[in-house]
């Protein structure tokens, strides 16, 4: 307890790193999943190739990203653009194909419905397939978030901030308090956030969990 | 008014699912698409609102070709309403019912305020608006349905199977409340149907159609019944159809004979049946006398009565479902408030047949 109330500072500051690291790419990420998986879900061969590149990217190990996007970026290897980046990456990676299930999910006789009260393919889009899609989007990005908060540890690696550094200098300077503290509050953050979007999802979707109920009542 | 004009859709894989239709669907008309699946009938009917395009032919709605028309812009004037509703889940009752007002770019309290005036004229309490149709039984559902495709006022109405997913009670009710709608608002409706009964029952006029989307018979239900086209109708129009027919044969006309009636008390005359009325002459059952042997009549005594034959909204098959379903052979002729008029046979509805088939009815 004495290493951590003498560094609360240095824990705050790692701390707000963190999230300023994590948070950007899963924002950027589902913007750039949103209209991917949309156009996954309107081909067969779309499916394939974009359900099967997003794969790919995830299995790029992230120290090597960490190390290639700056060749890649032409950035300085501590520049945090390169984390933002590489985290984005992982992100879309992961919410391409939960975009076009839960697109796909949307029953199709409510997608008719919808078209034949009138509906532009954009509006419905935005006002039908994707308010229904959001239970199953939101699902998705607490794992990539999850993923998100892990992976920025792997940067402290190479130097950059973030609690992950707590690990590294803990390990070099032999204080296992220090190691301890990081690993706890990793987890904390982890655990926050996704409750957070849990949170925020039941908040945005009060319909979705009456479904069970449905005809029960007739 | 809607008009197909040689009207013919051929999908990709070769199949043919409407043969050249030519047909008119009457303004302010239910017109039934009825057939067994696979005849097209409801590949015509989303050709109305260009869910599907034709392959050749034309459609005209109000005497303006649809072909012309931006589609999202024509189907914002044409209801629809189909099987298991498509409500939107994630909206709630009030704001599925405004979607096309809203989609007219009407503002949100108007549309509100329309939307709660459509749902109290399909039955719906003002307590449902803000629940989710996940909330509702099926037959609310469906109700909320017909609200949403009213909601704009549009003078087209499509319905496709709309109420073959809710069970045979709320099936009925939902009909009588479509007819009584109908008699109100005069839609140009087309209905998408499978169940010959439920095209006979709603529909002004009846499109038969045959697998391959060929317009089999196209005529008045009483027709449809008494003169099917050929051996096709005539199997899909199925059994009874003889019996099923005198729905639409009117019974103006049909003599009503005298009734013997007695009061809960009173002697009861041996050897004959005795209808028992009340003190408004209202139908109780009936007394069997030579059963009973000339006592008092006790209420505990009475034979159950058949079907009510009611004069002022009759047909020739209530007056002779009145008389079959009868203990006493005679069935029961009552007045719009249900007191007895007198009692009719079997053999009257038969002779008031005749006389109608004489007089060129087509029965």
């Amino acid at each position: 307890m004495n290493w951590v109330l003498a560094n609360l500072e240095l824990i705050r500051e790692l701390t707000v790193q963190h999230l300023g690291f994590s948070l950007p790419p899963l924002l950027i990420g589902l913007l750039i999943a949103l209209p991917l998986g949309w156009l996954a879900n309107r081909t067969r061969t779309g499916r394939t190739v974009l359900i099967n590149l997003a794969g790919l990217l995830f299995t790029i190990p992230s120290l090597a990203l960490f190390v290639l996007l700056p060749i890649v970026l032409g950035t300085q290897i501590l520049n945090p653009v390169n984390v933002i980046v590489a985290l984005t990456i992982y992100t879309v990676a992961l919410l391409v194909r939960t975009v076009a299930d839960a697109l796909a999910a949307v029953p199709q006789v409510v997608v008719n419905a919808a078209t034949a009260m009138g509906f532009s393919p954009l509006r419905r889009f935005l006002a039908v397939e994707l308010p229904m899609a959001v239970p199953v989007i939101v699902a998705g990005l607490r794992v990539a978030a999850v993923s998100a908060i892990s992976l920025v540890t792997v940067g402290s690696v190479i130097g950059f901030g973030g609690l992950g550094r707590m690990f590294t200098d803990g390990f070099q300077r032999d204080i296992p308090q220090e190691i301890t503290v990081g690993i706890v509050l990793v987890l904390a953050l982890a655990l926050a956030v996704d409750g957070l979007l849990l949170v925020f999802g039941r908040v945005l979707t009060p319909w979705a969990r009456l479904r069970e109920t449905a005809g029960s009542t007739a | 008014m809607i008009e197909f004009r040689a009207v013919t859709k051929r999908f990709p894989d070769g199949t043919t699912a409407v043969d050249r239709l030519d047909l008119v669907a009457g303004a302010g008309r239910i017109t039934v698409f009825v057939g067994p699946s696979g005849c097209g009938k409801t590949t015509s009917l989303r050709m109305v609102n260009r869910m599907i395009e034709p392959t050749s032919g034309s459609i005209l709605v109000d005497g303006t070709d649809i072909a012309s028309r931006d589609p999202a812009q024509l189907r914002r004037g044409i209801g629809y309403v189909i099987q298991q509703s498509g409500l939107f889940p994630h909206r709630t009752i009030v704001d599925n019912v405004a979607t096309v007002p809203m989609l007219l770019g009407w503002n949100k309290r108007r549309a509100r305020a329309r939307a709660v005036e459509l749902m109290e004229l399909v039955g719906l309490t003002p307590e449902l608006a803000k629940r989710y149709p996940a909330q509702l039984s099926g037959g609310q559902q469906q109700r909320v349905g017909v609200a949403r495709a009213l909601a704009a006022d549009p003078p087209v109405l499509l319905m496709d199977e709309p109420f073959s997913a809710v069970d045979p009670v709320v099936r009925t009710s939902l009909q009588d409340e479509l007819l009584r709608l109908q008699s109100e608002l005069g839609k140009t409706v087309v209905f998408v149907t499978h169940d010959i009964d439920e095209a006979v029952k709603l529909g002004d006029k009846v499109a038969v159609f045959r697998t391959g989307g060929v317009l089999a018979q196209y005529d008045e239900p009483g027709v449809l019944l008494s003169r099917p086209a050929d051996g096709f109708v005539d199997s899909f129009v199925g059994r009874d159809r003889g019996y099923r027919g005198l729905s639409f044969v009117s019974s103006d006309g049909l003599p009503i004979g005298e009734v013997v009636t007695v009061r809960v008390g009173q002697p009861g005359p041996a050897e004959v049946w005795t209808l028992v009325v009340d003190e408004e002459r209202r139908p109780l059952g009936w007394f069997d006398g030579r059963s009973a042997g000339g006592g008092p009549v006790d209420a505990d005594d009475l034979v159950p009565g058949g079907s009510l034959y009611d004069t002022g909204s009759g047909s020739l098959r209530a007056a002779l479902d009145a008389a079959l379903s009868s203990p006493s052979g005679r069935g029961v002729a009552v007045d719009d408030e249900g007191r007895v008029l007198g009692s009719i046979g079997a053999d009257d509805v038969l002779r008031a047949l005749a006389d109608a088939r004489r007089a060129g009815a087509a029965v």
